[in-house]
């Protein structure tokens, strides 16, 4: 498939965004290999991998919607609906579960005062019980986007919290 | 920044750079990087895979299958572009090696990737890594466009004529594309579902190439292995086990950590001296060797060698060489049901013994975690876990069972005392209850 086939003139992405996806797909033997990263990296700008950027996606791929769906699906960072402006990720699996993880994702809750996968109505934090993230050995560790805190206590994630409570204040 | 550590009886081999700033090309070059390129350059691919093959590496992923005669199925002709791809989706509960290498020498796997690429005469390499590694993969950008400012990678490199290109990858969350078939149905931009094989990727790979799959720490490991020659590489190690590993200790431990340590180490003296032992003076239960996926030692079944042939006799793997350690304190019951809840999330569902066997297992472990477990339901499990083995295109399926049957065997005692200390409900209950019945 040519490029001009798949050139989008009215697209959704910023243009850094676009520009990038543009010079994405020419970079693998198949252009559908640009699919995931690409995917992740309109969730990262856009918030989610809704509706409009499943269209533009897969019309830049050159595959149906449904097949960008089904990828979609299969991969737990991608989401189709928002998320918090700071998505914690508590890991509570082995090497964090002997290390207090089970008791950070309970302080999480109650700290945010939601659930698991749920979001606090000021929209700044969304928490989510993770797998391994492979910080192991400085476990508990949490994510929160894509920033790891390793070794946490109770105390050093409250100060996480703030952290972020101040920089979603800034922006 | 995740905590660097140190301990004596360290043999930094690929870890000899962490911390001096090698991310960066010109402190990477300083130390030594790109000469073993250069030399392997120079030598020819014969002799870099009999360097390979001589070292006795073998695969740190988990599998453990000898690196040198992997390089060496490729066929030397083909129609079809050949490629390097690079396994940094690292996903193993316990394991977070290829995480510091990606942080500290980023250009070790770059350096690796392309005399793999020399080896198998592939002019193109891919670096995939976890889509939770992002701060990584930009530091791997950023390496790899340094490369190509240096003329390191592109045409003509160091004027040889050899030509490479590489790229990193991101992937967006998924255990089982660690399996090599998965990761190449990924990078291809599908859902992480294993092929079967035959063919094997060495014959037919990405984009249907012949193609050489190797772990991170394995790639890593290649500039050293030249640049120290095989055979004194392999001196470091035990016999058929060459070199040394990245053991990234965890749990209940005072020095939690990523130690390098020769193969063939002694997994007692790696948690008491090298990790410091348990903390608060308490004893150690257990010892999950290489990974969620390697079956548990008891502790008085550690006083063995860390490499994969003793971990073989000893029942269980060396795996990712992710040491996991429990203390008394831990209740197998609740470990043996977080294990099986992660292949349960993971399983990818295309193969029905694992996708029906995690799921089942996982709902009598619940079942039998809230305390309404039978004699009968430890005898179910492990009868169901027994015969999800070798029975799945990829081995997510042993890789559930195989810990499972562990707990199973080894603890079948605290089971049954955990049974006894939850006098549970009711005998039997209805799974549903029919509104109005």
């Amino acid at each position: 498939m040519s490029p001009e086939m798949n050139s989008v003139p009215n697209t959704i992405f910023s243009p850094e965004l676009a520009a990038r996806f543009d010079k994405l797909v020419t970079l693998y033997p198949a252009r559908r290999s640009a699919l995931i990263p690409m995917l992740l990296y309109a969730q990262d700008e856009v918030g989610a991998v809704n509706d409009a950027v499943i269209a533009e996606i897969a019309q830049r791929i050159g595959i149906t919607e449904l097949d960008v769906r089904n990828v979609i699906s299969y991969y737990s960072l991608l989401h189709t609906k928002p998320h918090g402006k700071f998505h914690v990720q508590v890991c509570t699996n082995i090497s964090c579960m002997l290390r207090g993880g089970n008791e950070m994702l309970a302080h999480c809750k109650e700290k945010l005062g939601i659930g698991n996968k749920e979001t606090t109505p000021d929209g700044i934090f969304s928490l989510e019980e993770v797998e391994c993230i492979g910080a192991c050995c400085w476990a508990p560790a949490v994510q929160v986007n894509y920033d790891f805190h390793d070794n946490l206590t109770t105390e050093k994630m409250d100060a996480v919290f703030e952290n972020y409570r101040q920089k979603a204040g800034k922006s | 920044m995740p905590e660097l550590v140190s301990h004596p009886e360290e043999v930094k081999v690929i870890s000899r750079r962490w911390g001096q700033g090698a991310a960066d090309i010109d402190k990477y070059i300083e130390l030594g990087g790109y000469a073993a390129l250069r030399k392997c350059i120079e030598q020819g691919p014969e002799w870099v895979i009999n360097e390979m093959k001589t070292s006795g590496l073998r695969g740190r992923g988990g599998a453990g299958f000898p690196t040198g005669m992997k390089w060496s199925f490729v066929p030397k002709q083909s129609e079809k572009p050949k490629y390097v791809l690079v396994n940094g989706d690292e996903s193993e509960p316990g394991t977070c090696k290829d995480h510091l290498i990606f942080l500290h020498d980023p250009h070790s796997v770059i350096e690796g990737t392309m005399i793999a690429g020399l080896a198998i005469g592939a002019k193109v390499g891919f670096i995939y890594l976890r889509g939770e590694y992002r701060y990584l993969i930009e530091i791997m950008e950023r390496a790899l466009a340094q490369c190509y400012e240096r003329g390191i990678l592109g045409k003509n490199i160091f004027g040889t004529g050899f030509d490479f290109d590489a790229l990193s990858h991101t992937g967006a969350g998924a255990y089982e594309v660690g399996e090599e078939s998965a990761l190449m149905e990924s990078l291809e931009g599908k859902r992480g579902v294993p092929r079967i094989k035959p063919p094997f990727p060495a014959v037919v790979g990405l984009y249907g190439g012949p193609t050489v799959i190797n772990n991170a720490e394995t790639i890593a490991s290649v500039p050293f292995i030249i640049e120290m020659g095989g055979a004194a590489y392999a001196k470091l190690g035990t016999e058929r086990n060459g070199g040394t590993r990245l053991f990234g200790i965890s749990g209940k431990v005072n020095r939690p950590g990523v130690y390098e340590l020769p193969m063939g180490y002694n997994l007692k003296k790696m948690i008491y001296e090298v990790a410091g032992g348990i903390p608060n003076g308490k004893a150690l239960k257990a010892v999950v060797p290489g990974g969620a996926s390697c079956p548990i030692l008891r502790a008085d079944e550690i006083d063995v060698g860390m490499d994969f042939d003793q971990m073989g006799k000893a029942g269980t793997m060396l795996g990712s060489a992710g040491v996991v350690v429990l203390d008394e304190t831990v209740s197998i019951v609740e470990f043996a049901l977080r294990t099986i809840k992660f292949y349960q999330h993971e399983s990818c569902g295309w193969c029905i013994p694992c996708r029906e066997g995690t799921d089942w297992l996982k709902k009598t472990m619940t079942r039998f975690y809230e305390g309404y477990g039978t004699t009968k339901d430890i005898d179910n499990m492990r009868y169901l876990a027994e015969n999800m083995l070798g029975r799945t295109f990829c081995p997510l399926g042993d890789a559930a069972a195989m810990p499972m049957i562990g707990f199973f065997k080894k603890f079948r005692d605290e089971f049954e005392e955990y049974i006894r200390a939850n006098p549970s409900a009711p005998e039997s209950q209805a799974l549903v209850e029919l509104v109005g019945a």
